[in-house]
């Protein structure tokens, strides 16, 4: 069972490289550094892995299937055209399609149209009966035979006992992902590596799961096999899109890691335990998120014990809550599934802003009891209160995120860091910390320019055929680094003209630069509670000063 | 003078417009490009009527299919339920019926149901005739209106019809008509049913 969410560990191969880089940057670095100048095309090649339980098998379709599904994609279309099907679609809407794209919605949009065989990533959601579920571009009616074949792929290489996992054509690179019995393909031509785009395509999956749990899916299609899975996402159709958009432009979904906003830790400690203090039965999670960042996270304490909320799960209630009209003084209550703390129940979730009519903090908390919403409501009152008490609002408002050139390091233009978890302090959310994206990285074009640069050195980091610790890249406009140490993955980019020595001395100060800003960056103690009276209220302080020395950064 | 809490909930299929009529009510403000609501979302507003204060507790419901299980949580106590259709879809009026036939069933017994038939700006577009909307709404006993929320036609006036057709209050202190919540305390001690 894979599981692409987690970014893989670098392999066994991969030398632990626990020495400082300072003592001796260069003869630490070299052996497992790689220069590269150039982008690998890996053009024209089919991948099929066979199953393991029939290994050499799997040469069946594998000679011939790059050229074919393209052809075979091209020939659907081609007969939809003939036939007709595609209803939306009237004699003028191509060149309406090509003259003025925005206008339209993405679901109205033409499937003939060139423009629509543009578009960077294309994810298609269907049933193991060949049925369209979801495309993030067009109806998927007038898609149904396109997903047809690619249903037809997917059935063709199981008869041999096999398992379709990618195609690769000049351009593109189409990834299937088998799920229960759901289907996810995505057509990118972004240079993204196989295991990335696998691993977005589950993230389509946990958020489809988040919202119909994946018992009932399992149930639904048991029953019925041709069940048409729309009915029940109708009207969710926006809260994909809003994830594959946020996919493409939010390096937590990359870097599996959560974002959280940088504040003072003594604010974040009070925070906290104003969270601490509001709650009611059957409360397991308050998040007080404020401008789509993370502020703090709250847990019942028994409910930490055995799991941890992970960070996919925060990336799709961060979706949900995106995707959702900000009712300035409504209260949302909502049924929603963490597929990760538990595929097959629902938790209900209160969603409510705090800051009317800005809405950028907003409070959730999530129960377990489906009629707790007055009670909840009124933790919500609770919490209010004391935030009005303690003017925390105002202090949240101040606090944003921040600038590379805080570190003081010249030519770095922008880093991801993201610390692993403290072997003692293991019921840790993974998180990274990252500056504002600032010239040359302000317009779209640029910042995905950057985000791209970072996905090549997150696929080269994490090759599953040859993990690397380091790299040092030189582009075209910038130099980049990526390093991968057992503490932390770390990924900088440069002005072109640094010198790998250069950029070392200054990853150096900025590791000690976040070592010192730590407390502000991260979440450090997530704090927990008890909503059933526990005699052992103590141990928490104490627990806390003895990990005060287990930083993230004890490799300084 | 004396505040009532009125329980009210919305319910009809997804894209008629609940979430609209409801934010045109409590903030006379309209999005046209409102997200679909996800759950239910819970919004209070009081208005005065006669020498009462009516607090209304509205439920605006997702209409989409995946949250229909839910439903019953929200008509349950409910004092009176909004059922919109939208005036451009023939399908909603269906959806509209089956809903009646929903709360008969399972709903509160002295339940006010409103219809709303809304988007009535679009009338060119129009599916669903107001006299045969308003026939099968006299047919049940109905509130009936036509409204449309982009155009603020209506909507106050939905929620003044309800606090006509709620039953007076016989005695201060009495457990009123089991059709209302009187606040927190009444939702917490209720039982699951469902």
């Amino acid at each position: 069972m894979e599981d692409p969410a987690e970014p893989p560990l670098p392999g066994p191969t991969a030398v632990e490289q626990s020495a400082t880089l300072e003592a001796e940057p260069n003869q630490n670095a070299d052996p497992e550094t790689e220069e590269s100048e150039d982008v690998d095309v890996s053009a024209q090649s089919a991948d099929i892995v066979p199953d393991e339980a029939n290994g050499n098998n799997g040469n069946n379709g594998t000679d011939c299937s790059g050229e074919f599904v393209v052809t075979m994609l091209a020939r659907s279309n081609l007969e939809e055209q003939a036939v007709g099907t595609e209803g939306t679609s009237s004699p003028l809407s191509e060149d309406i399609a090509e003259e003025a794209p925005p206008l339209q919605s993405h679901r109205d949009e033409d499937v003939m149209a060139e423009s629509w065989r543009q578009h960077r990533k294309h994810v298609f959601v269907l049933s193991e009966a060949g049925k369209p579920i979801y495309s993030r571009y067009g109806s998927e009616e007038a898609l149904s035979s396109t997903m047809g074949v690619m249903m037809a792929l997917v059935s063709f290489v199981q008869s041999g006992d096999n398992m379709i996992r990618s195609v690769y054509s000049e351009e593109h690179t189409v990834v299937f992902l088998q799920k229960g019995p759901l289907v996810l393909v995505c057509v990118s031509n972004s240079r993204q590596s196989e295991q990335q785009l696998r691993a977005e395509l589950l993230y389509v999956y946990y958020q489809i799961i988040s919202m119909l749990t994946q018992a009932s899916i399992a149930r639904i299609f048991e029953h019925k096999k041709n069940y048409d899975l729309r009915r029940l996402l109708a009207g969710s159709e926006k809260i994909l899109d809003g994830l594959l958009n946020l996919v493409d432009w939010d390096p937590s979904f990359l870097l599996a890691a959560v974002h959280c906003l940088p504040l003072p830790s003594s604010l974040r400690d009070s925070l906290s335990q104003t969270l601490q203090k509001a709650i009611t039965p059957n409360l397991v999670f308050s998040i007080l998120i404020a401008k789509n960042q993370l502020v703090t996270i709250v847990q019942e304490k028994t409910v930490i014990e055995d799991a941890r909320l992970e960070p996919a799960d925060v990336h799709l209630l961060l979706n949900l809550i995106g995707a959702s009209s900000a009712f300035q003084a409504g209260e949302i209550w909502t049924p929603i599934c963490l597929p990760l703390f538990n595929p097959d129940c629902y938790f209900y979730a209160y969603i409510s802003y705090l800051d009317p009519p800005e809405c950028t903090v907003c409070l959730l908390l999530l129960s377990t009891d489906k009629e707790a919403f007055y009670a909840v409501a009124e933790c919500k009152r609770r919490i209010e209160e004391a935030m009005v008490a303690q003017n925390s609002l105002s202090l949240i408002a101040k606090a944003q995120s921040y600038s590379v050139s805080q570190v003081g390091v010249s030519d770095l233009r922008h880093f991801m860091y993201k610390p692993f978890d403290v072997p003692d302090n293991h019921h840790q959310l993974t998180q990274f910390t990252s500056p504002e994206m600032e010239a040359p990285y302000s317009s779209d074009e640029e910042k995905m320019r950057l985000l791209d640069l970072y996905r090549y050195m997150h696929s080269r980091i994490h090759s599953s055929s040859r993990p690397l610790k380091l790299i040092y890249h030189v582009a075209e406009r910038e130099t980049l680094l990526a390093w991968v140490t057992s503490k932390f993955e770390l990924y900088t980019c440069f002005s072109p003209l640094v010198t790998k020595a250069c950029a070392i001395t200054a990853i150096t100060k900025l590791l000690r630069w976040i070592k010192k800003e730590e407390d502000r960056l991260f979440i450090r103690y997530p704090p927990k509670y008890s909503t059933t009276p526990n005699p052992s209220k103590s141990s928490r302080k104490s627990e806390q000063q003895d990990s005060t020395d287990n930083g993230f950064m004890s490799l300084l | 003078m004396a505040l009532r809490e009125l329980k009210v909930c919305l319910l009809g299929d997804t894209g008629v417009g609940k979430s609209s009529i409801v934010w045109r009510f409590v903030e006379d403000s309209f999005d046209p490009n409102i997200n679909p609501t996800i759950g239910a979302s819970f919004m209070t507003k009081t208005v005065q009527y006669q020498n009462e204060l009516h607090k209304f507790l509205i439920w605006d419901t997702a209409g989409q299919e995946r949250f229909r299980a839910l439903a019953p949580m929200y008509y349950r106590g409910s004092a009176a339920a909004i059922i919109v259709y939208d005036i451009t879809k023939e399908e909603s009026f269906q959806t509209l019926k089956n809903w009646v036939k929903e709360l008969r069933q399972h709903g509160p017994p002295n339940i006010v149901v409103a219809i709303a038939g809304n988007k009535c700006d679009l009338s060119d577009a129009r599916e669903v005739s107001e006299k045969d909307a308003k026939d099968y709404a006299d047919s049940i006993h109905a509130i009936f209106v036509e409204t449309s929320a982009k155009n603020a036609i209506n909507i106050n006036e939905v929620f003044i019809e309800i606090s006509q057709r709620i039953p007076v209050l016989e005695a201060a202190g009495a457990t009123s008509a089991r059709g209302f919540k009187l606040g927190r305390q009444a939702s917490e001690s209720r039982r699951t049913c469902c």
